[in-house]
């Protein structure tokens, strides 16, 4: 009896877990058959994220729109980082895709593995920095849009206090404060920063308090890279101003929202698909930015003024055209050492490994 | 300090508190009858759905709480099933009703994300609201933040006052002679478990009705965990949760006002701060000196009627 009620117990709890690992839904890759070449892409999160994943998805869209007969694509979305995308990634290779993205930090040994495994399929892996000769590693310089972000908020304070909310003391996330700081500091010099570090790159709860405690403490535009739309929709609540984060949030502050930094991956994926097809394609490592296209901003909101517009549309145009950058000298570290001497311009090694404030943001960064 | 920005503080702690108050509530309930169920979160999250969705579809609160916890107690009640009925392991099946509320939660609600809830209007209490600091702090808040307090009271009263209480706590202590008594266990557990469920999906439904207020998958980010690390905290008496449910808010909300005026804290170390208090309580317990706020006798033991 007591055997029978166990087996009929365990059977119940297997049924319960397949029923979720279904639920949970992996979209498993099974055939490809195509006239043209085939593109597969590897998701980290659900399309429908609202943010990272889904602009990668609207990428994968824009190659199907480009090269139409031509190509065919296929994707696995919530694949996990670790042995499980190693699954997904070789079966996609196996299956007779010629290219794949792999769209998460995370996937970076993955990717290399398989990649050996499969020397005649290309690799493309997002935001690593390990490279073979069939993979090739991308990634967007958004601090060129933090930087047009910045002088959009020094010019929209009315109390010269900016919140930022920031997820891990990670380069990229040092980076962004940096290059808002210093543009706001530019075009308002009474202009303050609060930074509250989440430790999280997603819990809504957390980043939505934080917002609170930064509107709170005279905070009237918000900064944010985090990934969830929350600060986004506390701003809209309290009438201030945000800006949106990956993706154009409007539905979610279409009074607060100033405007958004949106990673647009078409342009990069319609060139690399592009070169499988001409059967020109090589291993290269890209950080673009807004003159590859693959740094975007969302239409200005209502509230900008038409002279703020004008500002940030200058400051744009001069970063895509090579005559600005964001980080150009005399700067100094945050306490007060010199790090770039008049006209000095950052070097992409220094940048890629940012681990410092600059001069005037309070605060001592994280460990 | 302002008096304006403590309000405001004081304001935002009961906010960010409310939902582990239902959580934990609703986890205590089910402990006291006996079941340990690691399936908050789940319940949380369909909660959070269930009241977001029906919240945009211009549903009044009281509509979207009672979806909530409908939702909430359907759930919970496969988990009762499972477990009285069939015999499966509680630890297993409570942690699979965690992953299956997740992943559900996510499938149905995609078509959530993106999407804006009315706002919930704040019933300010008369008279005391007019007081300075804990006017605006304590008496200006949604229905939900009264109602939790007063759950949290009713459930004491119910366990400490009440027979039916004594019968739970009777069943939560020792199934086999409550069972002798004449007490249907399993019965008595299921109901505690659907109640239990109710109150952990309309905790999940704070946040997406007020605290955040948006859907997204995942959101929960963790706070069933932390529900049941307050009942172990709060040494099985609901009103104590209400004491740590707030404890727990204020660091969080303090540590974030806190960077905010430049004072730099770890926030590492406060992540960990409710779970080391814990396994603090756990040392106490096991000590012997803390015998009066042990857990429930058959916490987590499958009961049987022998045939």
């Amino acid at each position: 009896m007591k055997k029978s009620n166990l087996v009929l117990g365990l059977g119940a709890l297997t049924a319960l877990i397949v029923i979720v690992t279904i639920f949970r839904g992996e979209k498993e890759v099974v055939e490809i058959k195509a006239d043209g070449i085939t593109a597969g892409f590897v998701y980290v999160g659900p399309v429908a994220d609202a943010g990272w994943t889904y602009e990668h998805d609207q990428g994968r869209k824009a190659v199907e729109k480009e090269y139409g007969e031509k190509i065919k694509t296929v994707f696995v979305e919530s694949v996990s980082e670790g042995p499980d995308s190693e699954r997904v990634i070789s079966q996609m290779a196996a299956n007779g895709a010629e290219v794949i993205f792999t769209t998460s930090f995370g996937y970076m040994n993955p990717t290399i593995k398989v990649a050996k495994q499969f020397p005649n399929v290309k690799f493309e892996h997002a935001t690593g920095y390990k490279r073979h000769e069939n993979v090739a590693t991308y990634s967007s310089r958004f601090y060129e849009g933090r930087h047009v972000l910045g002088l959009i908020a020094g010019k929209m304070t009315a109390t010269d206090t900016i919140g930022y909310i920031a997820s891990f003391p990670i380069p990229e996330v040092v980076r962004g404060i940096n290059a808002a700081y210093l543009a706001a500091k530019s075009v308002n010099p009474n202009v303050k920063f609060k930074v509250i570090w989440v430790s999280t790159w997603f819990d809504p709860g957390k980043e939505a308090d934080a917002a609170k405690a930064l509107i709170d403490q005279g905070a009237d535009v918000l900064m944010q890279h985090t990934d969830s739309a929350a600060p986004m929709k506390i701003a809209e609540d309290r009438g201030i101003y945000a800006f949106g984060q990956a993706s154009d949030q409007s539905s979610f502050g279409p009074n607060a929202q100033l405007t958004a930094i949106i990673d647009d991956w078409a342009p990069y994926y319609i060139k690399r698909v592009g070169a499988v097809i001409e059967g020109n394609w090589t291993s290269t490592d890209t950080w673009g930015g807004f003159n590859t296209g693959m740094v975007a901003l969302a239409p200005y909101g209502k509230a900008v003024p038409a002279d703020v517009q004008v500002l940030a549309d200058k400051a744009r145009v001069a970063i895509t055209e090579g005559l600005l950058h964001a980080f150009t000298g005399p700067i100094n570290k945050q306490d007060g050492s010199v790090w770039l001497k008049a006209g000095e311009k950052a070097d992409d090694g220094t940048l890629l490994g940012m681990d410092f404030y600059v001069e005037g943001i309070d605060g001592s960064l994280p460990q | 300090m302002d008096i304006g920005l403590l309000a405001s503080i004081i304001n935002a702690i009961l906010v960010a508190s409310t939902p582990l108050v239902f959580a934990g509530l609703g986890a205590l309930i089910q402990e006291r009858a006996g079941v340990l169920n690691l399936g908050i979160e789940g319940l949380m999250i369909v909660g959070a759905l269930a009241g977001f969705a029906t919240a945009v579809a211009n549903y009044p609160l009281i509509i979207s709480v009672f979806a909530a916890a409908l939702a909430g107690g359907t759930l919970a009640s496969v988990f009762g099933l499972l477990v009285l009925r069939l015999y499966a392991n509680p630890v297993a099946t409570g942690l699979a009703l965690t992953l299956f509320g997740l992943g559900i939660s996510a499938l149905v609600g995609a078509q959530y994300v993106g999407q804006a809830a009315p706002k919930v209007e704040v019933w300010l209490i008369p008279l005391v609201n007019h007081v300075p600091i804990i006017g605006q702090g304590i008496f200006s808040h949604d229905p939900l933040v009264y109602l939790s307090i007063i759950f949290a009271v009713g459930i004491w009263w119910l366990l400490a006052k009440s027979r039916a209480g004594l019968v739970l706590r009777a069943v939560g202590e020792n199934h086999t002679s409550a069972h002798v008594l004449g007490f249907s266990v399993r019965g008595i557990r299921f109901l505690a478990i659907i109640a239990g469920g109710a109150l952990a999906g309309i905790g999940g439904s704070y946040l997406t009705l007020v605290q955040t207020p948006l859907f997204v998958e995942g959101m929960t980010a963790g706070r069933g965990w932390i529900a049941l690390a307050l009942v172990v905290f709060a040494s099985w008496r609901p009103l104590r949760i209400i004491a740590g449910a707030y404890l727990f808010g204020s660091v969080s909300i303090l540590q974030l006002h806190g960077q905010a005026f430049g004072i730099s804290i770890d926030a590492q170390w406060l992540s960990m701060l409710p779970y080391l208090v814990t396994i603090g309580v756990l040392v106490f317990i096991a000590s012997g000196r803390g015998r009066s706020h042990s857990a429930p006798g058959s916490l987590g033991i499958t009961f049987k009627e022998s045939r």
